[in-house]
């Protein structure tokens, strides 16, 4: 009998703990204080359903990261959680960049480990509020993309097909593709797990080895966009009014003033 | 010629509302470069979507009817919206950031090597380049951005954060698409609709119900598994829902709602959920966790009903109702209906 190993690919960052207060410094600068930066929290179960696509297949996982030293912890604490290896692609040409040469990277990354039958991202990274690099990704290696993916219903690895429910917003969809392929995946589709103790232990010796722009043989597109600067949110206009009384004489001042601010 | 692209979703044959607004934006773009504004229709019904999109603005309309455009796929869309902007290098190309503008746009900006700006709250252009506002670190902050005039610039704007503004008579053309059926990898098998739901990141009014929704006084039957959870679920069917009907509104939840098991996934707002901006937002025993605020902040009107008078809420609140929701709630409802006429 044929034996199929399957490899999947989760990427990851690390972001500011989601209780993090961010704020715009006097220099223009993004802090958040002493919190810690933790796995970009939608990426906890891209990085379960990793672990579970190699366990249940008996393939192997890979997690990768495009970007600076601090996305060691993201990668540390993928390790901790189960997967099998770790990457992280960085190189200072990317500094400048935009989500153009993140997918380039990514792609190139997927590309050089080779055998890779799906690659997984979670639904979008909180830190740069977007996840136009995951649909880039797709793109930039020429594969199906499933996005908001809710399930995953079946996988075949040795017929190369993938079925998955997905979560639009006027109901699921399901949906059949060819693999390899790109998913990126909601909160719904499992419970993360904790990192376990010895997996910490482990995780906290792994050396990992970082992939350059020239490792990855790749040219960098052209950077077309670029944030200019930060700021604070504008403050919320006027006082909360706070509106006392039984139930009833509450309910009839509330919907006089809502009628008042034409929001009915 | 060049020109501004706006993409009109559609959704079994009929536009959505909010692409309406992105031909609102696009209308501002459009004049400043001083380009016709085209509207790109794709799949069932196109040609009738594309004259609507003439009344709300757009100049011209390209219109693809081609059978494997019926239901949104990601590769026949972006092989084609590709095609076009290789083939007529427009100047901008903007739309709704829903799940298909997002991907669609995303997707396109790749295979052209183009910049894309996502989320824009605010759209400005300055000396043919475009600039946005938009928010990042999950809506705890804001960036602001730009494009360059050196490529098409992509951009995905925030549902009701724009106007839509209106127009006349569309000139449409037909193109044929850019993929053949066996080139597309994807295959729709099925879609489970939400009867009767309306659409969080459209809605114009927001009910949501948190942790407090447990604080349900009828009693649970003795043969649940979960009282807790049996009066949660009771009150968001039984207490809440009255209230988002008599306002046509859609249903919300916090994360800590959902994960307790008392209403779906589909329906959380905040920093794992969908990001809203309604003109009403009713939280309902909902303390307010900076991951729910990233969610709903951008909320014209806040209302909050909550039995913690300390509840971090109501310092985002506009009106804030101390008491019980179970007691406040149902007399809002009741409220509503005399003065609506419902």
């Amino acid at each position: 009998m044929e034996v199929f190993t399957l490899h999947v690919v989760v990427f990851t960052r690390s972001t500011p703990d989601t209780a993090a207060k961010v704020e715009v410094g006097a220099n223009g600068s993004v802090t958040w204080g002493d919190a810690a930066t933790v796995v970009n929290p939608w990426d906890e179960y891209a990085l379960e359903e990793g672990i579970l696509q190699a366990k249940n297949n008996g393939g192997k996982s890979t997690v990768i990261a495009v970007g600076t030293e601090m996305h060691n912890e993201a990668l540390k604490h993928s390790l901790a959680m189960g997967l099998d290896e770790a990457v992280r692609v960085w190189d200072d040409a990317l500094e400048s960049g935009d989500s153009l040469g993140y997918a380039t990277v990514a792609a190139a990354a997927v590309k050089k480990l080779g055998d890779v039958d799906l690659v997984i991202f979670g639904k979008e990274s909180v830190d740069v509020g977007t996840d136009q690099h995951n649909y880039q990704t797709a793109r930039k290696l020429s594969w199906p993309m499933l996005s908001y993916v809710s399930k995953i219903l079946a996988v075949d690895y040795s017929a190369k097909t993938i079925k998955v429910e997905r979560l639009l917003e006027e109901g699921k969809q399901i949906v059949t593709s060819k693999l390899p392929a790109v998913v990126s995946v909601m909160k719904d589709i499992n419970e993360p797990r904790y990192p376990s103790f010895i997996g910490i232990r482990k995780a906290s010796k792994a050396e990992i080895p970082v992939w350059s722009v020239a490792d990855l043989g790749v040219t960098l597109p052209p950077t077309r966009t670029r944030a200019l600067a930060f700021k604070n949110l504008p403050p919320r206009q006027g006082e909360v009014e706070m509106i006392a009384g039984t139930p009833e004489e509450q309910a009839v001042a509330l919907v006089e003033r809502l009628l008042a601010e034409k929001v009915l | 010629m060049s020109a501004v692209y706006v993409w009109i979703e559609t959704f079994k044959g009929a536009a959505n509302s909010t692409s309406w607004e992105a031909l609102g934006a696009g209308r501002m773009v459009a004049d400043g470069l001083k380009v016709p504004l085209t509207a790109l229709v794709f799949g069932e019904n196109a040609s009738a979507v594309a004259k609507e999109a003439g009344e709300y603005g757009a100049d011209k309309a390209i219109v693809c009817e081609d059978a494997t455009l019926n239901g949104f796929r990601l590769e026949p869309y972006a092989a084609l919206l590709t095609k076009l902007v290789q083939d007529n290098q427009p100047k901008a190309v903007l739309a709704i950031g829903t799940t298909r503008g997002r991907e669609l746009l995303a997707a396109s900006a790749a295979d052209t090597d183009s910049g894309l700006l996502t989320e824009a709250t605010a759209l400005d252009l300055q000396d043919g380049v475009l600039k946005v506002v938009r928010p990042v670190y999950a809506g705890k902050i804001l960036s602001d951005a730009e494009g360059s005039s050196d490529s098409t610039q992509y951009v995905t704007l925030r549902a009701r954060a724009f106007k839509p503004v209106s127009g006349g008579t569309a000139d449409i053309s037909t193109v044929p698409a850019a993929l053949a059926e066996d080139a597309i990898a994807t295959k729709i098998e099925g879609f489970e609709e939400e009867v009767g739901t309306v659409n969080l990141t459209d809605a114009a009014i927001i009910v949501s119900g948190g942790r407090g929704m447990a604080n349900n006084p009828k009693d649970a039957p003795s043969d649940v598994p979960d009282a807790t959870v049996w009066k949660a679920q009771d009150g968001f069917e039984n207490t809440l829902k009255p209230l988002v009907e008599v306002l046509g509104a859609a249903m919300g939840a916090s994360r800590a709602a959902v994960d307790a098991g008392y209403i779906p996934y589909a329906h959380q707002v905040g920093q794992t959920g969908r990001t809203v901006s309604p003109d009403l937002y009713i939280a309902c025993g909902i303390s307010g966790a900076i991951q729910h605020q990233a969610g709903m902040r951008s909320s014209k009107v806040i209302v909050a009903i909550n039995k913690d008078a300390d509840a971090p809420i109501f310092k985002l609140a506009r009106y804030g109702l101390v008491g019980d929701l179970y007691r406040i709630v149902p007399a809002l409802t009741a409220e509503l209906k005399k003065r609506l006429g419902k």
